[in-house]
């Protein structure tokens, strides 16, 4: 996978951001927006090419959430479980989707690579509670029977 | 074209004010994220597109002699719960839960011939609220910090300007000393906004008295709470306001360079930032040489990595140098030891907005706002089970009651009201029985209450919501956000929240809310930064003044919102019962018994609550309960 176009790219990053160590923030959240995660052997090549130890890159690949190093699938949904979403019932929302594409707060992401089901702590629209979003795109005021109506327009989309 | 000074900025604003009145007329469409969702942009292309059919739009850059209508996209109006949302000056009408077909009827007869259309106007208690200030949602809110959002095209700072923005900046840098600013901003009594509530003109002066070179100004807009969307919604409908109150912190404290540390869920906001700073730079109003006043000052925007911590100020430096953003031990304190070592304002997003208005107005008239030790108005955002969600401002000293039952409107679906939760998960709940609804909200009653103001999310509970349950869910998300660095907060949160859970699933026991009281109290005295010494709060407040609700699920077994799945029974409703034996069949444990075509039962005691027979009752008249 990371072959010299990717390799290409990273440097491309690296070097808009001045080789600056106190950058390598801006640079992962770059290089994500590349790959949509972090391979292992990316991160091992920015560690390298900045100077700073494996151990540090990991950590802060690893401390912030929106950080990956697993590969997703191609449509992320984002259930909010804030706390006016949750008053408001989010829970069975979470619940219907898991069932509904057969995957748990373990398995998240399906084997085809379609989807990923994430929780979130809050998007910032608490007045529509509960709300979702599929690829940051946001669905308000969202029950149990709309997100599997939704979920099934997507899957109309992929396999047609 | 660059602004030299306050006369310049005067005449400059006259001239944009002159071009936008050739807007007879204007459309406001919200493009906040609520009315976004709702799909708002999608009614603004069109309303704009018809009256471009009709050659009757105008839009403001153009030097055009004629007079028509403008379109624009704003910032939130506040009242999500009914959006998208459309506001058309000059009647003030708002319209509510707009959608595309209405388009046409809105530009044909209320735009073209200035007729209201009563159908998407505010209706209740069988009187129609034609205007938007009539409407008792906006009728009781002080609008100072928001008095721009939902009025003007955020991503226009000809409209800010013609408003009277930067004049603030003007008159700070052209007429006044450092000093002179940290002294009216401490008269003024603000207090910041990010939760804590420490003078902020304290702490300018702090940093202003320091004697190294190089400081910085940190605008702090992670907002992680949820719940909260305050400083969204300001730097998405006003992004000015925040950098002119970035502007006058850097020139009062002798800072050259800012930072506005945004949290990576608002693109939006960082997108409508950036345009507003390339803007500012473009007429001088940022940079180098200030409106001409030998000043120079910088903005740089950082988005955050989805870390609720990097909203605590040695976090959010630490996550800006590039490093995980892990709290430290103080002192040094950040006005000495900030951002890459040096002195540094750090101040939330909503207390930056409040200082052009008091730069502008002076500090009494700011006082004249709020109460004694309180003073100027607060944002707060109101959701959960509440009529009129949104986002509102109400002085300081406001009441619960008048904020959840007058401008909120009260408990939908003829719920009883049971307890309001402020602050987010530093924060408690409160309630009725206890005359908190009575409690003028300001920083020091909440405290003296167990909650606290926190950034302002306020969300409010009905009688179907357990207040155990709520307990749990706060200490899940503070367990899963302790960076683990100290030890009270990375264990006590995980052993809190095993007894919470605990006690939800009915197992807990008299002995377990004694453990639970004394390690929230450790944690609370003993963590490292706020969110440790705050994760309890919930707890507290929650066994504090529902006891009951814990004593019912530790010693009778019942869950009395019935929310607890572990505490829950399931029955079959004998009247929806048609007797076809299904869940019998299905039942591992042989729990349900009865005869055909006679209603079944289940036996409470021999049910493991698996919901196997619930799924196949073909009458669905298997009820948890
Ligand atoms: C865990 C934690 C999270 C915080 N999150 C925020 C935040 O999202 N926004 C904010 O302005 N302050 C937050 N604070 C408070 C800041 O540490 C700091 O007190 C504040 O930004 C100072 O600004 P102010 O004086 O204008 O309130 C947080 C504090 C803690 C302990
Ligand atoms: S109290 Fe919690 S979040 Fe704060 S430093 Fe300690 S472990 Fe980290
Ligand atoms: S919930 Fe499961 S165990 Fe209980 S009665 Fe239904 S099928 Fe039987
Ligand atoms: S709590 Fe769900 S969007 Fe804020």
């Amino acid at each position: 996978m990371f072959n010299e176009v990717f390799k290409e790219k990273v440097n491309e990053i690296i070097t808009r951001h001045n080789s600056d160590k106190k950058k390598l923030i801006s640079i992962i959240q770059d290089v994500q927006k590349e790959y949509h995660y972090l391979p292992e052997e990316v991160l091992i090549y920015i560690a390298d090419t900045l100077d700073i130890s494996h151990a540090k890159i990991y950590g802060i690949a690893t401390f912030y959430e929106n950080f990956s190093l697993n590969q997703k699938g191609k449509n992320i949904i984002k259930v909010c479980d804030g706390t006016a979403c949750h008053v408001r019932k989010s829970i069975p929302i979470l619940n219907a989707i898991y069932k509904e594409l057969g995957l748990n707060d373990e398995k998240n992401t399906t084997d085809d690579m379609i989807f990923t089901v994430e929780t979130v702590s809050c998007l910032g629209a608490c007045g529509l509670a509960p709300v979702i979003t599929v690829n940051d795109y946001v669905y308000p005021k969202m029950t149990p029977e709309a997100v599997i109506e939704l979920l099934n327009n997507i899957k109309k989309e992929e396999f047609r | 074209m660059i602004i030299s000074n306050y006369n310049d900025l005067v005449s400059t604003a006259n001239k944009y004010k002159e071009s936008l009145d050739k807007q007879t007329k204007k459309v406001l469409i919200c493009a906040g994220t609520g009315c976004l969702a709702g799909g708002s942009l999608a009614i603004y292309e069109k309303i704009k597109s018809l009256i471009k059919k009709r050659g009757l739009l105008v839009e403001i850059d153009l030097t055009k002699e004629d007079e028509g209508i403008g379109v624009k996209k704003s910032g939130c109006h506040g009242f999500c719960e009914a959006g998208p949302l459309i506001r058309i000056e000059p009647y003030n009408y708002l319209y509510l839960h707009v959608k595309l077909e209405d388009c046409e009827e809105i530009v044909s007869k209320t735009l073209i011939e200035g007729k209201p259309i009563e159908r998407l106007m505010y209706f209740n208690n069988e009187k129609l609220y034609k205007t938007q200030e009539e409407i008792p949602f906006y009728k009781r809110q002080t609008r100072l910090i928001l008095h721009n959002c939902g009025h003007i095209d955020a991503e226009n700072i000809q409209e800010y300007i013609s408003r009277g923005g930067y004049k603030a900046t003007a008159i700070a840098l052209n007429t006044m000393k450092s000093k002179e600013i940290c002294t009216i901003i401490t008269d003024s009594g603000l207090r910041g906004r990010g939760g804590g509530g420490y003078f902020t003109g304290k702490k300018w002066s702090q940093v202003l008295s320091q004697d190294n070179p190089v400081k910085y100004v940190v605008c702090n807009g992670d907002e992680g709470d949820p719940g909260a969307f305050m400083d969204r919604s300001i730097m998405e409908g006003d992004p000015h306001k925040v950098i002119e109150g970035m502007i006058i912190s850097g020139y009062a404290t002798g800072a050259n360079n800012g930072y506005i540390y945004v949290r990576a869920e608002y693109p939006m906001a960082v997108n409508r930032l950036k345009i507003a700073i390339n803007q500012a730079l473009e007429l001088g109003l940022l940079g180098n040489n200030i409106l001409d006043s030998g000043f120079n000052f910088n903005i740089h925007i950082i988005q955050g990595a989805g870390a609720f911590v990097c909203g605590e100020g040695s976090a959010l430096t630490a996550s800006i140098e590039g490093e995980r953003g892990m709290p430290r031990v103080k002192p040094p304190r950040t006005v000495e030891k900030g951002l890459f070592e040096c002195p540094t304002v750090l101040n939330n997003v909503e207390t930056f907005a409040n200082v052009p208005i008091i730069i502008l107005n002076g500090s009494d008239e700011y006082k004249k706002y709020g109460t004694s030790n309180n003073s100027g108005t607060k944002v707060f955002a109101l959701t959960g089970n509440v009529v009129n969600t949104g986002l509102i401002e109400v002085p300081m000293g406001t009441t619960l009651r008048e904020v959840i039952f007058d401008i909120g409107g009260g408990i939908p679906n003829n719920k009883k009201f049971k307890a309001v939760q402020i602050g987010g998960p530093s924060g408690g709940c409160l309630t009725f029985d206890k005359n908190h609804l009575d409690l003028p909200l300001s920083f020091d009653s909440l405290k003296s209450v167990g909650a606290m103001i926190g950034s302002g999310g306020m969300v409010v509970m009905d009688e179907d919501t357990c207040m155990v349950e709520v307990a749990r869910f706060f200490m899940s998300f503070t367990q899963r956000e302790s960076c683990g660095k100290c030890i009270p907060c990375r264990e006590g949160t995980k052993r809190m929240l095993e007894i919470l859970e605990k006690i939800t699933s009915g197992n807990g026991s008299l002995e377990d809310l004694q453990l639970l009281k004394e390690i929230a109290d450790t944690v609370k005295n003993t963590a490292l930064c706020g969110l440790g010494k705050t994760a309890a709060n919930p707890v507290l407040s929650t066994l504090e003044y529902f006891y009951d609700e814990y004593l019912a699920h530790v010693k009778d077994k019942i869950c009395p919102a019935k929310i607890c799945k572990g505490l829950s029974t399931i029955t079959i409703d004998p009247n929806m019962c048609k007797g076809c034996s299904k869940c019998a069949k299905s039942c591992p444990v042989e729990a349900i018994s009865g005869t055909i075509k006679n209603p079944y039962v289940i036996d409470k005691n021999k049910c493991i609550k698996c919901g196997a027979c619930i799924e196949v009752c073909p009458f669905k008249a298997i009820k948890e309960v």
